[in-house]
């Protein structure tokens, strides 16, 4: 028998009502404000290599339960002491940034096990801790850099400090040492880097592999040496070479290559699995993909959409190292510490049981969260090019959360492709905001009071539809079992 | 050589605070053999397990005093992992599961297999690939084990609680040298053919020298299956017997230290119940509830009847209440006295005058973090606007009102708790049950609906609370709706009982309708037609 209940229309639009709102707001303000896709798209392009890696450090805590990370901010602050050691030993470009890297990890490592350790002892009220733990640490932080730093600590340099001496001044211009140190790597360096890099890999694994007296396993080692070969080899083809020596792709070449690589390999993927393997069944996933591509493909014969992403620019090694971390999430949370931290996420209480430690998975999901939203702060920072010292760090947990949540993740559900849409949807509207704003009102003005009332109004609909969920709808006790230890209010 | 004790208890007290729960326990169990542990609810069952498996309770409560050895070495476990990698296995009265993994991953669940990868060899296993292959294959392996046929890549949540129960039981079979296991009360949700498979489980496993300590309230299954079975009554061991030498009244008698009289039998049946008005009226009802889907089910309950719903489990029993209160989408037509209820609003019903005590306690039932008075009015001040005290401006809780209510509550159902003030986390859980059924009182409903009331609950409490519900019915003239999987109880006190079987309802049997009767309406094979 049929059963009348099925799956409805209504139920996809509930779930998803934030995001829905969005992509309805974002059409509205761009027909308003009547700009055009090339004002839009380069603008949309920087702020999302800007944005990207802070938005995906909050993954990994909404996984392990601990909600939406207000603490990232203080991965931030960590990004930005090294920044400022770092300009102020006078190093600069990438080799600036790798110091960057080598400072702040270690201390963001530092601040997220401390995060960590002060969140097992608020289990069940994270979010408010993260929120006063980065308020604080941002009192902390002016502490170290209006007092310490010149007052306690001597430090002689005009362009740095304040005129008395004492204290770092309110921007520090990163021009001339750190701007773009990311962005303007070249294709070229990037491939011959990682060739010899993945070579070395292999030849070191072949090594261990003949004196563990193990199976030598080479196939699987050629597989991604192969086409860094190949890549690398074209790189001595003298307009190969031209185009690779360049330092930001066009968006229109990365769609095509994008779709060549991907039609190519799903394609591959087909025939291994029809005529080799003879499964049954239509290869839904790979014609999706296909057919998803060749879409995108079409989209760059639209005459002003070609014009559009013509000017969009994209730094090569930024979006490498999101694209990097978005397949790394995923693969992440398919390790066995991934699902330890799924666990602990759902019920604490049965992790325990299973013999999970808790409190160590919960730290090292901070640790996580807290490095990677320090890289994302220093990719931010490089390609902005300035510090401001007191403030570059105050709206990044608001702004990335904010993104998350439009994507449609909620306080204990997100995943990479929410936080890619979210990002994309969030800041179509803040730079569309004003002129719609302009146009509509005649004030800009307008436009960016809007864009920071949506910022909070998103963050505040999420808080309250996750206390609805969690106890107006079913009363739902956490399963908390043995030691119930997380508290739900006794509300009225 | 093999160990002649694989368990034994030696000397073991454990107080939580003042409250000594346990004094002096000793006992110990054989390789192969079914141990069976009896005792009213509050009597130390499940503390005195927890102490065995080393659960973090025990020792953020001061720990306990005596020793446990483990094949005849001492073994006081720190935590449940040291009590797994020994090899003792525990199916607890609580569910452990999650309910957003799968099947597979619940049975797997910290044991879960891996294949190595490059980042695995430098930063240590735990960043080894989950191998989903051979977890859903191992996991497949311990359902078959048990005659279970579910399908190990769906999700938990909505499975049927029977099936659950079953989930729990491959998980611990999949263990490797299992050499103890501990089921905790796992029959209590089950109903009668589910209990009979799970007790042959049991022997099986039994047979293949895997000791098992089996904590039930169902005192026929220990006689049954238990070679030994130890009383424990106050925290204490008051007798070990054989089954042969003893029988369930002598049994019952030593658990709670009196004389036990029949259930509940001679309940005075209201005069014209046939004529009196309808007072619910269900009309075609399907609820989606996974694993208790309800395809079609039509009802006329009248005023003051006590209306029993029985079935085996995931035929859809469990689905019609929680499709009445609204917890899982439904179409149909309900009306409760005349009124329409819209399914759509939750807590609907609630305010028409329903009460509902669910079978999932933890999850839909209780604040486990609450007090017990607090968890008992809950429902009343948040439906009624009930024990608030008016200032004018603001309504501010009547603590004393409360107070007062909840004291009369833990006397009327026997609550056993040190106050009224005690978190419901820390009571047993028979003793959780009865808060559940003392919030759903306190809203003075005219329909009641109880879903598997007596789950977890001691002989002695479940009589009271049949007691409780035919007084009910004859002094309040409350209509109450009974579901269970337990047919004597439906059949004690029920003045009609409808059988579910594949979402429908097969039959509507009177209590004293002969044995065969329901059991071909349970097997489904007296539904109308032919299927
Ligand atoms: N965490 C705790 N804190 C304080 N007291 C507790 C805690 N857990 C259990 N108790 C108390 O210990 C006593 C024994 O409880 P236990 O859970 O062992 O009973 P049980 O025999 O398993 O009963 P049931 O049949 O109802 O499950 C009860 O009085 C209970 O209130
Ligand atoms: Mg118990």
């Amino acid at each position: 028998m049929k059963n009348p209940l099925r799956e409805n229309v209504g139920g996809f639009f509930a779930r998803n009502n934030v995001t829905i709102l969005f992509i309805v707001l974002c059409i509205g303000s761009y027909i308003a404000s009547g700009t055009s896709m090339s004002y839009l798209l380069p603008e949309l392009f920087t702020r999302f290599g800007r944005n990207a890696f802070l938005v995906l450090s909050l993954l990994v805590p909404v996984v392990a339960g601990l909600g939406l990370n207000f603490g990232i901010v203080i991965g931030a602050v960590a990004a930005q002491i090294s920044i400022f050691l770092v300009v102020l030993w006078g190093f600069s470009g990438f080799g600036g940034l790798m110091l960057c890297v080598a400072i702040c990890t270690p201390l963001a490592i530092l601040f997220g096990w401390l995060i960590g350790k002060l969140f097992n002892s608020m289990k069940g009220t994270e979010m408010i801790g993260g929120l006063v733990t980065g308020y604080f640490s941002d009192g902390l932080y002016q502490l170290l850099f209006l007092v310490i730093l010149g007052g306690v600590i001597p430090i002689n340099n005009p362009t740095l400090m304040i005129s008395t001496g004492v204290g770092v001044k309110n921007t520090i211009n990163l021009k001339d040492n750190l701007k773009y140190a990311l962005d303007d790597v070249s294709m070229l360096t990037v491939i011959r880097v990682a060739f010899y890099v993945v070579a070395a890999v292999s030849v070191i694994l072949l090594i261990f592999r003949i004196v563990k007296k193990q199976g030598l396993k080479i196939s699987s080692l050629l597989k991604p040496l192969v086409p860094l070969a190949i890549l690398y080899g074209a790189s001595f083809i003298p307009a190969a070479k031209t185009f690779l020596d360049t330092t930001r792709l066009v968006l229109v070449t990365a769609v095509e290559i994008a779709a060549l690589v991907t039609v190519a390999y799903n394609l591959y993927l087909i025939i291994r699995k029809k005529a080799i393997n003879k499964e049954p069944g239509v290869p839904k996933k790979e014609l999706a993909r296909i057919g998803l591509m060749v879409a995108l493909y079409a989209v760059t014969w639209i005459p002003q959409m070609y014009d559009a992403m013509m000017a969009v620019h994209l730094p090569v090694l930024t979006y490498l190292c999101i694209g990097a971390l978005c397949l790394f999430i995923p693969w992440f949370m398919d390790t066995k510490l991934g699902q330890n931290m799924r666990t602990v996420g759902q019920d604490r209480g049965v992790a325990a049981s299973a013999g999970i430690n808790v409190d160590r998975t919960r730290i090292i999901a901070m640790i996580i969260s807290t490095v990677l939203a320090s890289y994302g702060q220093l990719i931010s920072l490089q390609n902005i090019g300035t510090l401001q010292t007191y403030g570059s760090h105050n709206q990044v947990g608001l702004y990335a959360i904010a993104a998350l949540l439009v994507g449609g993740a909620s306080v204990n559900k997100a995943t990479t492709k929410q936080a890619v849409l979210g990002i994309l949807l969030f800041h179509t509207l803040f730079i569309l905001a004003p002129n719609a704003g302009k146009a509509l009102l005649g004030n800009a003005q307008i436009g960016e009071y809007f864009r920071v009332f949506v910022a909070y109004g998103v963050i505040a609909l999420a808080l309250a539809m996750h206390a609805w969920n969690s106890k107006g709808k079913k009363r739902k006790a956490p399963n908390e079992v043995e030691d119930g230890s997380m508290a739900i209010p006794f509300g009225l | 050589m093999e160990p002649e004790y694989i368990l034994q208890m030696e000397h073991v007290s454990k107080s939580y605070g003042d409250n000594l729960v346990l004094k002096d326990v000793s006992f110990n169990v054989k390789p192969g053999e079914i141990f069976a542990l009896v005792g009213e609810n509050g009597a130390g069952k499940s503390t005195l397990m927890n102490i065995l498996f080393g659960m973090s309770v025990i020792h953020n409560t001061g720990g306990f005093e005596g020793d446990v050895k483990l094949c005849g070495e001492k073994a006081n476990f720190a935590s449940p992992n040291d009590a797994m990698k020994a090899g003792i296995g525990m199916v607890h009265q609580e569910f452990m599961l999650i309910p957003g993994f799968t099947v597979a991953e619940n049975i797997k669940i910290g044991r879960e297999d891996t294949t190595p990868t490059l980042a695995s060899r430098v930063f240590g296993k735990t960043l080894e690939k989950l191998d989903r292959e051979q977890m859903n294959k191992d996991a497949k392996k311990a359902l078959d084990t048990i005659g279970m046929n579910i399908d190990e890549h769906v999700k938990v949540a909505g499975l049927p609680v029977g099936y659950m129960q079953f989930v729990e039981i491959a998980r611990e079979i999949d263990k490797a040298d299992i050499k103890l296991l501990v089921f905790d009360e796992p029959t209590a949700v089950l109903t009668e053919t589910e209990a009979a498979r799970l007790l042959k489980v049991m022997q099986t496993l039994a047979a293949k020298g895997i000791a098992i300590v089996f904590i039930t309230h169902r005192l026929g299954e220990v006689m049954d299956v238990a070679q030994r079975i130890a009383v424990l009554r106050d925290g204490e061991v008051v007798s070990t017997m054989k089954p042969e030498d003893t029988d369930i009244v002598k049994v019952a008698q030593l658990m709670v230290g009196r004389k036990i009289e029949k259930m509940v039998d001679d309940s005075q049946v209201p005069e014209n119940l046939d004529t009196a008005p309808v007072a619910v009226h269900i009309n075609k009802l399907y609820v989606d509830m996974p694993g208790e889907v309800v395809k079609g089910v039509s009802l006329d309950i009248r005023e003051g009847e006590i209306f029993g719903i029985g079935g085996l489990a995931g035929q859809g029993k469990i689905g019609i209440p929680n499709g009445i209160m609204g917890l899982f989408p439904a179409v149909g037509d309900v009306e409760i006295f005349g009124q329409k209820i819209a399914f759509s609003k939750l807590g609907d019903a609630l305010h028409k005058g329903v009460a509902f005590v669910s079978e999932d306690r933890r999850g839909v039932g209780l604040l486990l973090d609450e007090s017990i008075e607090d968890n008992i009015a809950f429902n009343a001040v948040a439906v009624k606007k009930e024990y608030l005290t008016n200032f004018g401006l603001t309504k501010l809780l009547s603590r004393k009102k409360i107070r007062e209510h909840a004291l009369n509550m833990i006397k009327l159902l026997d609550i056993r708790c040190t106050g009224p003030a005690q978190r419901v986390g820390s009571l047993s859980g028979g003793n959780q049950q009865k808060v559940c059924l003392a919030s759903a009182l306190t809203l003075h409903p005219r329909l009641l609906i109880v879903s598997e009331p007596t789950r977890g609950i001691d002989i002695g409490a479940k009589k009271l609370i049949m007691e409780h519900l035919v007084k009910l019915r004859c002094e309040e003239g409350v209509t109450i709706i009974m579901v269970s999987s337990e047919l004597v109880e439906l059949r004690s006190i029920c003045d009609r009982i409808a059988i579910v079987s594949d979402g429908a309802v097969a039959e509507i049997l009177l209590p004293d309708a002969p044995d065969a009767d329901f059991g071909l309406a349970m097997s489904g094979a007296r539904a109308k037609g032919v299927r």
